[in-house]
């Protein structure tokens, strides 16, 4: 019998956390292997090129560009101020000179004769890394950035928006049904990671960010919400850069869809501790959940385990991800060899599996599940 | 291995969801298939390996077969007594999408040719820069520092003309420092085609700090485009820096007995085969769930050649970007599709949903009509490029003139005939494994709207990709198993062109059924009739409602022609064309798709 491989979230109470930290560009690691470091700690930095200011000399001199050159005042390697005389012309008997000034500050980089334009370098823009978790730095990727791990609770989510934060969690509803209402936020919810059950409205999470939540976690939110609070459509699931202050983590998918019990409960387990968290998510090759890492306190051993990539099999825990069972979790009872006929008419692999909530069994196609991935 | 020597052939071809596996076997003489399988694409964590799909789909195979193929992590090749295959081949197009940034120096001409030539190799074009877009220098060069692209293409100038303008954007280039999207580790590469007098400066600013590849010029003249030198870089370089950033590829690349094909290039292979064999013109779409693909050969009108032309519209397909078919094709434009009345929160949520799960199958028949709905948007946009694409004289050439140039709607007169078409061919999920292959004849249909008599194929089983990488290593395999197993005939189209006042004879047909029944009938404007009949000749005469409606013959022609029936039927569609109008009216709208659908019997009794 095949096995049908359909991974599933994770949502782990104890597991060895790995993150690779990683410049933008090559730089300098600053941390070393063996170091304890905090979510908030610069592990690497570098800089990146300062920003460019273009001028055409040509046009503002009213000269070919092949005479730029020599009417240079400031050679291409010199430092400008803004406001700096580059080049002019002799003018007629040394009068009526055309004058060019540096409009911005910096490394006069290069001038072209070819096209009369020079380029003005900006300073280096530092950039640096933190850990984003407490952890130990596992290994140094050479001028690159570090792998940091740390023992911990790690969550995933479907789907987000927003990028790296963290702050302490605070569950705002009693259980994973009820969804979190603008009522629900009040002004204590500042730099909080706010935990929630089945939805939330765009109101809601607008007053998340007014009053500086750092990020929400969900079960479900409106599709058309999205575009609502980032500006635009997302139409293929690359989130993470988001220019947002609150980071959303959903963790069932889009409408009203109650947040699974363990993940809850998991969360629940750890209301008051400091969680990071990541909205970037990439469903395509490469894959990206968001996530959130609620690192233990001090350096805790536990065993690390290898992934264990076991297939769905009799009296495995699912959770239905497509309607009309969508949101509801089971056990599988029989997983039929043949392919049967769905109401749609298509015929698909099924599986037997008996829900929790309905207490009935029901057929459904294994595309259609999940597997609930815990330990 | 002498190619009379194999016996058994398994192909794969991994989709960004799916990774199908088919199992083709000699029988006496002749190739046939013999089983398939398919499994989810395992480029998720915790697998994220391309090979476990393979795998998986391989071994669902071995199941239905009841022989041996796998020892383990390997497929046994080749074939020892009743074990294993002696060759295995795949395509992928697994690895996500490209995303290209291009430029040029007039918005209008050297940018659209640049931007015409990575959409056509399958990128996504993130920006199209221009010496005249608005934006001043230091915009464009925080643009491009912004973006980070797998990729640029860098046009402009018609050769031996002046290089200013497309040196000055190299400078810009090489001022932003633009870095790959992916790793740090190489260098981002960059391709020029643009005049080729300026190679030299563009080699000075850009060779260093990017992986700089000089090509011919896109737009050696104004008058010509010159596209192939350009898409056939993008393409190796993607396959060089994208394609093997996909998770188990260099595995799966070990694993096979042949270069891996992308899967559009195999379909591509497929669809010039039929084109060749039959003499015909062609017009196949493979719709995935990333990208959908649409081929054409057509007749090249001056020249009398067919002419091939193949576009990937890279973000328009059933999953992955089923969300940007929502954001593209817009809402008004899905629910006219869809035949009953929906929340129009729910349907974003349900569109949303699949977009973040999109290995899910619709279970109910409401979400399948959903499904079929967006389907038709999606076929239909990928055509709009497709047609905008497929223009020239030549392969990717065009003569244009000036006055063409700067009006954008009138860019390249389109190849695409709908009226000189002669087979419509469909593939990919959602039309290969509709439930019912009426439902695939009617998507195709309302996507394409073909004109005048047009016969439907689907491709049975989604096998084109592995086809067509068969085809380039073992022809006769290929072809037979094409003929035989794969291509399934639907019916033919019967579309009447043209105005025609509502109540009046738009297009009268006479024929003779197998059975002995005759049909001589008359239809008016918005309606169909479907005639179950088996694939083959039936002589028909079609008559025009008048002398403006063309059936195929020019307007007001009476045509005597051949129709096929098949899986479906004869299809008379008289919904009009040009322009093919729905009620405005919601109500009216879902009772005229009820009873299309009941009449077509799209969904059974």
């Amino acid at each position: 019998m095949a096995h049908a491989y359909t991974p599933g979230l994770k949502v782990i109470a104890k597991t060895v956390v790995h993150k690779t930290r990683r410049l933008p560009l090559k730089g300098e690691v600053v941390v070393k292997k063996g170091d304890l470091v905090k979510a908030e700690d610069v592990v690497a930095t570098t800089n990146l090129p300062g920003n460019v200011v273009p001028m055409n000399l040509a046009n503002m001199l009213n000269l070919e560009a092949s005479e730029i050159p020599e009417l240079l005042i400031k050679k291409p390697g010199d430092e400008v101020k803004e406001g700096d005389l580059i080049a002019e012309t002799p003018g007629l008997f040394g009068l009526f000179k055309t004058k060019a000034h540096s409009p911005g500050t910096g490394t006069l980089e290069a001038v072209s004769s070819v096209t009369g334009q020079a380029i003005i370098r900006e300073a280096p823009i530092p950039v640096s890394v933190q850990a984003y978790i407490n952890g130990k730095v596992e290994d140094i990727i050479e001028n690159e950035g570090v792998e940091i791990k740390a023992a911990a609770s790690f969550i995933q989510g479907i789907f987000g928006i927003g990028g790296e934060r963290r702050g302490e969690i605070k569950i705002l509803t009693k259980d994973t049904n009820t969804p979190i209402t603008e009522d629900l936020i009040t002004d204590d919810c500042k730099g909080k990671v706010l935990v929630g059950g089945s939805f939330l409205s765009l109101k809601a999470f607008k007053k998340a960010e007014r009053l500086g939540a750092i990020g929400v976690v969900v079960g479900g939110f409106n599709y058309s919400d999205i575009k609502k609070i980032v500006g635009y459509d997302i139409g293929v699931a690359i989130t993470g850069q988001e220019d947002i202050s609150t980071t959303l983590i959903v963790t069932e998918g889009f409408g009203e869809v109650h947040m699974a019990e363990q993940t809850f409960a998991l969360l629940s387990s750890h209301e008051g501790k400091m969680a990071s968290v990541n909205g970037a998510t990439q469903i395509r090759a490469g894959v990206i959940r968001p996530e959130i890492i609620i690192p233990f306190e001090g350096e805790t051993k536990i065993k690390e385990e290898a992934a264990e990539l076991f297939g769905m099999d009799k009296g495995t825990e699912v959770r239905v991800i497509r309607a009309p069972y969508f949101g509801m979790l089971g056990e599988v009872t029989e997983l039929p060899h043949e392919l049967q006929r769905l109401e749609s008419g298509s015929l698909a692999r099924v599986a037997k599996v008996k829900l929790y909530e309905t207490k009935k069994e029901v057929l459904l196609p294994r595309a259609n599940l999940e597997m609930i991935e815990k330990k | 291995m002498k190619p009379e020597a194999i016996k058994s052939i398994l192909a794969t071809d991994c989709g960004s969801t799916t990774t199908k596996a088919i199992l083709i076997e000699k029988q006496g003489d002749e190739y046939r298939l013999v089983v398939r399988g398919e499994a989810p694409t395992t480029v998720e964590a915790p697998f994220e390996d391309v090979t476990k799909g393979v795998l998986n789909a391989a071994k669902e195979v071995e199941e239905l077969r009841g022989r041996q193929l796998l020892d383990g992590d390997k497929i046994i090749t080749p074939q020892k007594g009743d074990k294993g295959v002696d060759i295995y081949i795949s395509t992928s197009s697994a690895g996500g999408g490209l995303q290209m940034v291009v430029s040029g120096i007039v918005k209008a001409m050297s940018a659209e040719s640049a931007e015409r030539a990575a959409l056509g190799a399958g990128a996504i074009v993130m920006d199209v820069l221009a010496s005249n877009d608005g934006r001043l220098p230091h915009e464009k060069i925080q643009r491009i520092r912004h973006l980070r692209p797998d990729m640029i293409l860098l046009s402009g100038g018609t050769d031996h003309g002046n290089i200013k303008s497309v040196v000055e954007m190299s400078e810009l280039l090489k001022a932003a420092a633009p870095k790959p999207r992916l790793g740090i580790n190489y260098k981002l590469p960059v391709i020029y085609a643009g005049n080729q007098k300026a190679n030299g400066e563009i080699e000075k600013n850009l060779s260093e700090e990017t992986d700089l590849s000089i090509v011919p010029n896109l737009r050696p003249v104004l008058e010509r485009e010159n596209l192939g030198p350009a898409r056939d870089k993008i393409h190796d370089l993607f396959m060089e820096h994208v394609m093997a950033q996909a998770p188990g590829y260099k595995k799966l690349m070990a694993m096979s007995d042949a270069p891996i094909m992308p899967t559009p290039g195999a379909v591509g292979e497929i669809m010039q085969v039929i084109a060749r064999k039959e003499g015909i013109t062609v017009l196949g779409v493979d719709i995935g769930g990333a990208t959908t693909d649409v081929f054409s050969v057509f007749k090249d009108l001056e020249k009398g050649e067919p002419v091939f032309n193949r576009t990937v519209s890279a973000n328009l397909g059933m999953s992955y970007s089923i969300s940007n078919v929502l954001a593209s094709a817009t809402l008004p434009n899905i629910l006219r599709w869809v035949p009953f009345k929906i929340d129009e929160v729910d349907l974003r949520n349900r569109i949303g949903n699949k977009m973040i799960r999109p290995t899910t199958i619709p279970q109910s028949l409401e979400e399948l009509k959903i499904e079929q709905a967006i389907a038709r948007e999606a076929l239909r946009l990928s055509f709009i490029q497709h047609k905008e694409f497929a223009v020239g004289l030549k392969g990717v050439q065009k003569e244009r003139t000036i006055s063409d140039a700067f009006d954008q709607s009138s860019s390249g007169e389109t190849l695409v005939n709908m009226m000189d078409l002669d087979i419509l061919v469909g593939s990919g999920g959602v039309l290969s494994h509709a439930p019912r292959r009426h439902q695939s004849a009617r998507m195709m249909i309302d996507a394409f709207l073909p004109e005048g008599v047009t016969q439907i194929a689907v491709d049975s089983i989604f096998m084109m990709p592995q086809l067509g990488v068969l085809s380039a290593v073992h022809e006769q395999a290929a072809t037979e198993v094409f003929n035989k197993d794969c291509l399934l005939r639907l019916g033919t189209c019967v579309a009447p062109v043209g105005p025609v006042k509502p109540g009046k004879e738009y297009i009268r047909i006479k024929f003779t059924l197998p059975d002995g029944k005759h049909i001589d009938k008359s239809y008016t404007l918005g309606e169909m009739e479907l005639f179950e009949t088996p694939y083959e000749a039936i002589e028909a005469e079609i008559i025009p409602g008048n002398r403006n409606v063309d059936v195929g013959g020019g307007a007001g022609q009476t045509i005597k022609t051949n129709i096929y029936g098949g899986l479906v039927g004869i299809i008379i569609d008289a919904r009009g064309r040009r322009p093919f109008v729905l009620p405005e009216d919601p109500a009216e709208r879902v009772e005229k798709l009820q009873e299309w659908s009941k009449i077509v019997n799209e969904f059974g009794e």
